[in-house]
C-alpha cells in the first residue's frame, strides 16, 4: 500500500509556483488507479515525486508503513517501486536484451525476454540485440520501456502515458498486456493516462488538475462524470456545432 | 612458461593465457621474439633487417586466428617492431595483435609497433589490436602504433583497435590507401583515466573508383585525462566514407575532436558527425530506477558505449 500525506512540491524558493499542492492518496494492495487530468497538472511531477526522481517540499510518502520519504531511487526501486518513463532516455551502445536484463534483476533467457516485447507488440529477435539509439522511433522506445517495467516483480508499477505515440494496433495490444501481465507481475498499478479504453482497466479513477486532487473515486463514478465534463466543456460537440 | 603477471596482461589483450594450440602465431616479450609458429597457409618469420616479422598469408587460403601479442614486463624497455603483413589475393584471415605494458619500476616502458598491410584482391582481413597497461611503478606505459595498410581491388579490412585501461600516453597513426571496390571499417574504442593522453592521428584515401570506409570511434575521458582525435577521409574519386566520433567527458578531461573530410571528385560521398557530452541525467536515474546505485548506472553506460 502506497500513501501519499500531504506531498507539495513547490519550485522557485518563497515565491514559488505550486506543481502539487498538498496531495494525500492511498494507492491500495492489488488496485489499480488511473490518474488522468489535463496537461501540466501535475500527474507526471506526482510520479517523479512517489519514485523519488523529485524530492517533495511537504509532505509524507509511505510503502507498506515505512517512510519512503527520504530515500533515493535507487533505495526505492529496490524496495519495489517502478516507473515507465513518459519519454525514456536513449542509450548508445545498451541492448534491448541487457536493458531487460538489468530490470529483471538477473540474465533473461532470450525466450522470456521475448515474451515480454512480444506483449507490447515488438517481434522481439529483430529487438533483442539492438541498441536502444536513435535509430528507434519513439515508438519503439516507448514500447520496450513499457517490457522493461513488465520484466520486473514490483509492489508498485507506475507507468506514465503509456499510450503515448503508440499506433492503433499496438495499442489494442497494450491495453492486452495491462489488463493481464501487470495485474500479475505488479501487486499495485498506477497508470498516468488520457485513454478511454486504458481508465476502462481502473478500479480507481484520480483527478489531478493545477496541482491538487481534484476527484478520486471508482471508475464507475468518476468515468461518466469525467465523459459529461468534457461533452460540456466541447463547444464542437453535439448541437453546438 | 608465462609468470602471472605475463597471463593477465595476455588474457587482456588476446583472451588468452598461453601459447595456442593451433594456428599460426608470434609471441614478443620484453623486446625478445619469445614463440613463433607458421601453419601451412600463415607463414610468420623475423626479418633480416630489423626487429619484427613479416607474416605472409597465402592466397586464397582461409586462417581463423592469428595471434601476435607483446607484453611488456620489465620497467625501462623501449622497443620497436616493424612487422609486415602480405596477406595475398582471395585470402581470408583474422589476427589478433595487442600490447600488455606491466611496469613496476621507475623507468618508462616504451612499445612502438610499427605495421604495415599490403592487401590483396578480394582478399579478407580482420585486426583486433587491444591495448592494456598495469603495474604500480612511477614509470609510463607508452605506446605508439603506427599501422599502414594498402588495399587492391575489391580488398576488404575490418579493423578494431581498443584502449580501455592504463595506458599513460598514446599517440596512434593510421593511414589507409583503398583501390577500386575495397571496404575499410575502422572502429576505435578508448578510455583514458588519471592523466592519461591519447591521440589518434588518421587518414584514409579513397583513390579507386566505389571504394568505401566508415570510421566509428567512440571514447570515454575521465578524470583530467586528454583525448585528441583527427581523422580524415580523402575521396579522390567515386567513393563513399562516413566519419563518426562520439566522447563521453567526466570529470575534468579535455577532449579535441577534428573530424575532417575532403572531397576531390565530384561524385565522392563523404560524411562526419562528431558528438562530446557528458552523460544524460535521465540516463542515470532511469538505470538507478532499476535499482542501480548512480555508479553502477554510469559503469553499465559506459560498458555499453565502449562495447
Amino acid at each position: 500500500m502506497l500513501e501519499l500525506r500531504n506531498v507539495s512540491f513547490t519550485v522557485g524558493g518563497e515565491k514559488g509556483h505550486d506543481i502539487i499542492n498538498d496531495v494525500s492518496l492511498t494507492i491500495n494492495d492489488g488496485e489499480f488507479l488511473i490518474i488522468t487530468g489535463p496537461n501540466g497538472g501535475g500527474k507526471s511531477t506526482l510520479a517523479r515525486l512517489i519514485m523519488g526522481i523529485e524530492q517533495p517540499t511537504g509532505g509524507q510518502i509511505l510503502l507498506n508503513g515505512q517512510d519512503i520519504t527520504n530515500l533515493s531511487v535507487t533505495e526505492r526501486a529496490k524496495f519495489g517501486v517502478g516507473y515507465a518513463f513518459q519519454q525514456p532516455p536513449r542509450f548508445k551502445g545498451l541492448t534491448v536484451r541487457r536493458l531487460l536484463s538489468l530490470a529483471h534483476g538477473s540474465e533473461l533467457p532470450e525466450d522470456e525476454c521475448c515474451a515480454y516485447l512480444t506483449n507490447v507488440g515488438l517481434c522481439s529477435r529483430d529487438y533483442l540485440n539492438r541498441e536502444i539509439d536513435t535509430s528507434l522511433s519513439g515508438g519503439e522506445v516507448k514500447r520496450i520501456e513499457i517490457a522493461s517495467l513488465m520484466a520486473r516483480e514490483l509492489k508498485l508499477a507506475i507507468f506514465d502515458e503509456p499510450e503515448a505515440g503508440i499506433d492503433l494496433w499496438s495499442f489494442a495490444m497494450l491495453v492486452e498486456t495491462f489488463k493481464t501481465m501487470s495485474r500479475r507481475k505488479h501487486n499495485s498499478v498506477v497508470i498516468i493516462s488520457h485513454q478511454e479504453r486504458i481508465m476502462q482497466l481502473a478500479d480507481r479513477i484520480a483527478v489531478i488538475a493545477n496541482g491538487k486532487l481534484k476527484t478520486l473515486g471508482p471508475k464507475d463514478e468518476v468515468f461518466p462524470q469525467l465523459m459529461s465534463e468534457l461533452g460540456e466543456n466541447c463547444g464542437f460537440r453535439g448541437g453546438n456545432a | 612458461m608465462f609468470d602471472a603477471v605475463q597471463k593477465k596482461l595476455l588474457e587482456s589483450i588476446a583472451d588468452m593465457s598461453g601459447i595456442p594450440s593451433i594456428g599460426a602465431y608470434n609471441f614478443r616479450v620484453n623486446g625478445e621474439g619469445f614463440a613463433r609458429s607458421s601453419t601451412e597457409t600463415v607463414t610468420i618469420e623475423p626479418k633480416k633487417d630489423k626487429q619484427g616479422i613479416d607474416i605472409i598469408v597465402k592466397p586464397f587460403s582461409k586462417a581463423d586466428n592469428v595471434h601476435i601479442p607483446v607484453i611488456v614486463t620489465e620497467s625501462g624497455v623501449d622497443d620497436v617492431v616493424y612487422n609486415d603483413f602480405f596477406i595475398g589475393e582471395g585470402a581470408q584471415v583474422r589476427i589478433v595483435a595487442g600490447c600488455g605494458i606491466h611496469n613496476d619500476g621507475g623507468c618508462d616502458s616504451k612499445h612502438n609497433g610499427i605495421h604495415r598491410f599490403h592487401i590483396g584482391k578480394n582478399a579478407k582481413v580482420t585486426y583486433i589490436e587491444k591495448h592494456y597497461g598495469d603495474g604500480e611503478g612511477t614509470g609510463a606505459r607508452i605506446l605508439n602504433p603506427v599501422t599502414e595498410v594498402f588495399m587492391d581491388e575489391g580488398a576488404e579490412c575490418e579493423m578494431e583497435t581498443v584502449q580501455i585501461k592504463g595506458v599513460d600516453s598514446t599517440a596512434r597513426t593510421s593511414t589507409a590507401t583503398l583501390g577500386k571496390n575495397a571496404k575499410m571499417v575502422i572502429t576505435e574504442r578508448l578510455m583514458t583515466h588519471g592523466k592519461q593522453y591519447a591521440r589518434s592521428d588518421m587518414v584514409i584515401n579513397l583513390n579507386g573508383e566505389d571504394a568505401s570506409a566508415q570510421i566509428i570511434s567512440r571514447s570515454v575521458a575521465k578524470d583530467d585525462s586528454e583525448q585528441i582525435f583527427y581523422p580524415r577521409a580523402v575521396g579522390n574519386c567515386k567513393c563513399r566514407a562516413h566519419v563518426q566520433c562520439d566522447t563521453i567527458i567526466m570529470d575534468s578531461a579535455k577532449v579535441r575532436s577534428i573530424p575532417e573530410i575532403a572531397a576531390n571528385h565530384e561524385d565522392a560521398q563523404i560524411v562526419h558527425e562528431a558528438a562530446i557530452g557528458k552523460i544524460n541525467n535521465d540516463q542515470l536515474t532511469k538505470l538507478c530506477t532499476l535499482g542501480l546505485s548512480p555508479e553502477e548506472a554510469e559503469e553499465v553506460i559506459i560498458e555499453g558505449f565502449l562495447d
